[in-house]
């Protein structure tokens, strides 16, 4: 390929105009409470934290901060709950109650995706298109399973565990939430649950449609507060279940926290996982797969592509494709329609990226990012990719958790399966091919809990996604995701 | 001021997705305490024959639709239907059904539709299976609708009944045609209604009226109808619809062995039955380990 | 030269990329700046049994007067006719802009001799058309032999001279599947084509944004490999313009600046000028506009 060949130009010409969401109807309160019981309360020793629009970095509200007292009584409002009303209805009146819940979110879908992309920086189409819809497809699945639970596990009787304490992060808020309440709920459990302290609006909004879905109070409590109330959940000795999706470290020092005690867990922890593109891959497709690997969410994904395997033949060629393909990504204010990546989370965050970045740098590794305009305020990261990248750059080993993306070449399939699995992370990979049985041969060697051929970053409800190794344990979704909220012996 | 006059309703059948007259322009009078209390379709073969063809032509796209789209679809006729209650109430006890069991019937044929929305995606889970082969394939079994399939549905109980026949079936992925009870078939076309209005596509649920002894055989017969879903009380027209339905292998269920006003007929093995397994194999390359021995 | 199915295509692939694109949302300034170089994009067509000398002479003054109330929007690019109607239009077109284009190798079938492709081709030339649109012998195709198909664009090319351009239809709605598509043409690209054309028009499917990204893809890499530049028409089905706004910034998100102009990328539409005219109305009034105050020609 001649390197006299002027590499194409994607802007400038004719660009998008703003095409901003409108925040008509739209109102978020002042105050949020606690939601204990199935009443909105205010916290007992009156604190509050404010949750900021990463975007301009201006308070939207002022979040309640659950301590030891208020973690107390919805611990004990949860187990009130599982005591009476909700064992005592049967299994086919408790899927309506999710079923309603399913409900409302859809309709309520507008409001909800624009305050999630408000609280957390993602772009609107993210949140309308992927977040809000399959939230609601989560709860809708698992309310089809309240009443089937005899089918799920042959020769056993499923009863459910009793409270379970939920922990959630930042990067898909009311997803996550979706993710825990649901199956929870279905196997006839209740919850208490902490969303993550930058993100905490829609989960609040999340408790109002559970009191007009008329769940029996004490069913869901939904608790905000940062990582101390956060141990308070995890050590409480009324709770029978944790589950945590978070990074790896918090994840092992919950482990260490519940080691010793009867509470079951499961842990949705960090990822670095490798893309590996083959050279009989549908090229073009396979570059996509890339850029929805990495930047899709800017890069909030433990499940992330973060670690490219491009087969050296065609390295000159996907490294183009990739860039080009770069410049049509807009990034910016997260309420215009046509914003490919957003804000980043929040101001610690960033700080990490950046960090990482120079790192990368430091370590050698050849930079490239996209040249755009950034916003004056607000926390951004254009896309990002380094190439002569080794296996050794801690850019390489490392969860970034932001759009940053290590490139690496490979020559055949085996030193490649090598190169992946050299991880103490497991959550997840993707393969690039277009012969079907090279494909199915690196799905069985690659170890890691969700394996994507030729597409990426795809989840439904029915789809079992958890990790291998030090990305946790247990499964969310489908029939496996029953399983962490049932006691089956 | 002078009393208002009701206006009455015309029972027609549902074929897809639109209520035509029976294309033979007979009827059969339906009586209580001798007064006549409607009029309803005595349809023909052709109706059947023509019910037949737009469920196949609205199999394709119904199969195809995901899981999920299906039992959403589900959950809106059960929707949809709590919000007509009074009218199929009304129907039941116009048919001779007490108050109370007729309330109790209509509640429990709207929590029986939500109890099967929840199936669709659950059904390979549990019942298909990756089969672990003595070769390097990749091997995997899963249940796929079967088509076309033609509904005899009970005389008594013929709400939930009618239900219970239908909403299995077409979870899966199927379509079908159901001949109606015949001496309670009002609320037959009631629920036609209510499936028409639930984001059903057209040909997916086609239903008739009329005489069970007329139409019953020519849906046995019928060489486009893959399996056959049938609650028959007389043993002769039962056999009958068996020998006839050989003619083209088709599957023949008989829903008697279920009973139908017991919560025990809420099961996926009654799905099962009208689902068919096929099992897929794909090689899994092995690739060779190079030892460097220079 | 070998032609063979080399570059795979993933069908899921592609649709998850167009969905994309159907996503991105065109506002104000943008969307008519967008409308407008659609308008300046299409090619006016009337290929039916019953054109007449009256009929096509009606359709050039339509290319040349769109709308009288804003004199400042562009022409269409040309007016595209059946060979025995290049005469007409060319006198007609003779002082404007609006270029002659004219479809010739038996089209739509493509199914006569080479002799009488080559034939048509001259005359149409001669008669002063300044573009051809042609089809490929989607027979010959199926049947593997590329080679056939190969020579037989390239002969059509030499008869067209230098100073007319060329047009390859696909017609992709007989071709298969996308590897079908993208392997047509690189055929095309490599044996001469100025603008490779999605369809005739004349059957279902035609245009499709993923057939079409299929296309603008096999074009890029061959910029990439040679430098040169090929045009893209999709044709057939392109009614609205919500819709053509969606091509264009799929030409936009994968060929770049290049391509945003009428030398390199043309609509094959009959309908489409006055749902555009109606578009830009609306932009600049603000309120929805009515099919009674445009011409129906």
């Amino acid at each position: 390929m001649s390197s006299k060949i002027k590499s194409l130009k994607y802007n400038g010409k004719w660009d998008f105009s703003p095409s901003i969401e409108s925040l008509e109807n739209l109102s978020i309160q002042k105050e949020y409470q606690l939601f204990i019981n199935g009443k909105f309360q205010k916290p007992l020793a009156k604190k509050y934290f404010p949750s900021i629009n990463p975007t301009n970095e201006q308070q939207l509200s002022s979040i309640a901060k659950a301590e030891s007292d208020d973690v107390d009584l919805a611990v004990n409002s949860a187990r009130a709950a599982f005591n009476g009303q909700w064992s005592e209805i049967s299994a086919k009146e408790r899927a309506k109650y999710i079923y309603r819940i399913a409900r409302i979110i859809q309709e309520k879908s507008k409001e909800l995706a624009i305050v999630e992309t408000l609280d957390g920086g993602k772009p609107i189409r993210e949140s309308r298109d992927i977040d809000i819809p399959l939230a609601a497809a989560h709860f809708f699945y698992y309310a089809g399973w309240a009443d089937k639970l005899n089918y799920a596990f042959p020769n056993r009787t499923p009863k459910p565990l009793g409270v379970v304490g939920q922990i959630i992060p930042w990067n898909f808020p009311l997803m996550m939430a979706a993710w825990k309440i649901a199956p929870a709920l279905a196997t006839g459990n209740t919850v208490v649950l902490k969303p993550a302290e930058s993100t905490s609006i829609t989960a609040l909004l999340l408790a109002e449609i559970i009191k007009e879905a008329e769940l029996p109070p004490g069913v869901v409590n939904i608790i905000t507060g940062d990582g101390s109330t956060g141990n308070l959940i995890v050590n409480h000795p009324d709770i029978n279940k944790i589950a945590f999706t978070g990074s790896t470290d918090v994840g092992k020092s919950i482990m260490k926290s519940i080691s010793g005690t009867n509470k079951r867990s499961t842990m949705e922890l960090g990822g670095k996982a490798a893309n590996i593109i083959f050279e009989d891959a549908p090229l073009d497709q396979a570059v996509e797969g890339i850029i929805n690997g990495i930047y899709f969410n800017q890069g909030h994904v433990c499940c992330a592509g973060s670690r490219l395997f491009i087969q050296e033949s065609v390295y000159e060629l996907v490294l183009r494709k990739l860039k080009d393909r770069m410049q049509s990504l807009v990034v910016g204010n997260p309420l215009d329609k046509n914003t490919d990546i957003g804000a980043v989370n929040s101001k610690q965050q960033l700080a990490t990226i950046h960090k990482y970045i120079d790192v990368g740098v430091k370590e050698g590794a050849d930079i490239y990012q996209l040249n755009c305009e950034l916003p004056n305020s607000g926390y951004w990261c254009p896309p990002t990719l380094f190439t002569n990248v080794s296996q050794s750059h801690s850019i390489a080993k490392e969860e970034i958790f932001g759009p940053v993306l290590a490139i690496q070449t490979f020559r055949t399939t085996q030193e490649v399966i090598d190169k992946a699995n050299n991880t103490p992370y497991g959550l997840s990979a993707g393969v690039w091919t277009d012969k079907g049985s090279k494909a199915f041969n690196l799905a069985a060697k690659l170890k890691a809990g969700v394996i994507w051929a030729n597409t990426y970053n795809k989840f439904d409800p029915t789809s079992p996604f958890g990790g291998y190794k030090e990305s946790g344990h247990g499964r969310e979704g489908g029939l496996h995701g029953l399983n962490p909220y049932l006691n089956l012996e | 001021m002078s009393k208002r006059i009701k206006v009455l309703k015309t029972y027609k059948i549902f074929i897809d997705g639109k209520f035509p007259r029976t294309e033979s322009g007979r009827y059969y009078q339906l009586k209580k305490d001798n007064i006549s209390i409607a009029n309803v379709c005595l349809s023909s073969r052709k109706d059947l024959r023509n019910a037949v063809l737009s469920a196949r032509n609205a199999f394709e796209s119904w199969s195809n639709k995901s899981a999920y789209n299906r039992s959403q679809i589900l959950y809106r006729i059960a929707e949809m239907m709590e919000g007509k209650k009074t009218q199929f109430i009304e129907e039941l006890i116009l048919q001779g059904e007490d108050s109370n069991k007729s309330i109790l019937e209509i509640d429990q044929s709207i929590d029986r539709i939500i109890y099967f929305a929840g199936w669709p995606d659950k059904i390979n889970p549990i019942f298909g299976s990756v089969n672990p082969v003595a070769s390097s394939h990749f091997n995997f079994t899963i249940l796929e609708p079967m088509g076309v399939v033609g509904i005899v549905a009970p005389e008594k109980i013929s709400l939930l009944g009618l239900v219970s026949s239908i909403i299995p079936v077409i979870l899966s992925g199927n379509t079908c045609v159901a001949i109606a009870s015949e001496k309670l078939p009002l609320c037959a076309i009631s629920l036609a209604e209510v499936i028409s209005n639930s984001d059903v596509p057209n040909g997916v649920v086609n239903i008739i009226t009329g005489s069970k002894d007329e139409l019953a055989p020519h849906l046995a017969q019928h060489m486009d109808v893959n399996a056959l879903g049938i609650k028959i009380d007389n043993k002769e027209l039962k056999n009958k619809m068996f020998f006839q339905a050989s003619n083209n292998l088709k599957r023949v269920v008989d829903v008697s062995k279920y009973k139908i006003e017991d919560s025990s007929f809420e099961s996926p093995y009654i799905i099962k039955k009208f689902m068919e397994a096929k099992t897929t194999w794909h090689p899994i390359e092995k690739d060779f380990t190079s030892t460097n021995n220079y | 030269m070998i032609l063979d199915l080399k570059t795979k295509v993933d069908k899921l692939g592609i649709e998850d990329r167009v969905s994309r694109i159907t996503k991105r949302s065109l506002k104000s300034e943008a969307k008519l700046q967008g409308l407008k170089m659609i308008l300046s994009m299409i090619d006016l067509t009337t290929l039916e049994g019953m054109d007449t000398n009256r009929s096509v002479e009606q359709l050039c003054y339509k290319a040349t007067h769109l709308h009288q109330e804003f004199p400042e929007l562009p022409n269409v690019a040309a007016v595209c006719v059946y060979p025995n109607m290049v005469k007409t239009a060319s006198n007609f077109l003779k002082d404007s802009e609006v270029k002659v284009a004219s479809v010739a190798t038996a089209f739509p079938s493509g199914n006569s001799s080479l002799e009488v492709k080559v034939q048509e081709t001259k005359e149409a030339v001669i008669n002063g058309a300044e573009e051809i649109d042609m089809v490929i012998s989607r027979g010959k195709f199926h049947s593997g032999e590329y080679n056939y198909v190969f020579d037989e664009i390239a002969i059509i090319k030499e008869n067209c001279g230098d100073k007319v351009r060329l047009k390859v239809i696909l017609e992709t709605g007989e071709l298969g599947d996308y590897d079908h598509i993208r392997l047509a043409s690189e055929i095309a690209i490599k044996a001469g084509a100025d603008f490779i054309k999605t369809s005739t028009g004349k059957i279902k499917p035609a245009a499709t944004l993923p057939i079409t990204l299929v296309m603008l893809e096999a074009i890029k890499d061959h910029y990439y490999n040679t430098g040169k530049m090929v045009g893209m028409k999709p044709a057939g089905g392109i009614s609205n313009s919500k819709l053509a706004l969606q091509y264009l910034i799929m030409v936009k998100e994968t060929l770049g600046n290049l391509w945003l102009d009428k030398h390199w990328f043309r609509f094959g539409a009959s309908s489409l000028a006055n749902d555009v005219l109606m578009q830009i109305l609306k932009q600049k009034t603000g309120f929805y506009q009515s099919n009674n105050y445009f011409s129906k020609d």
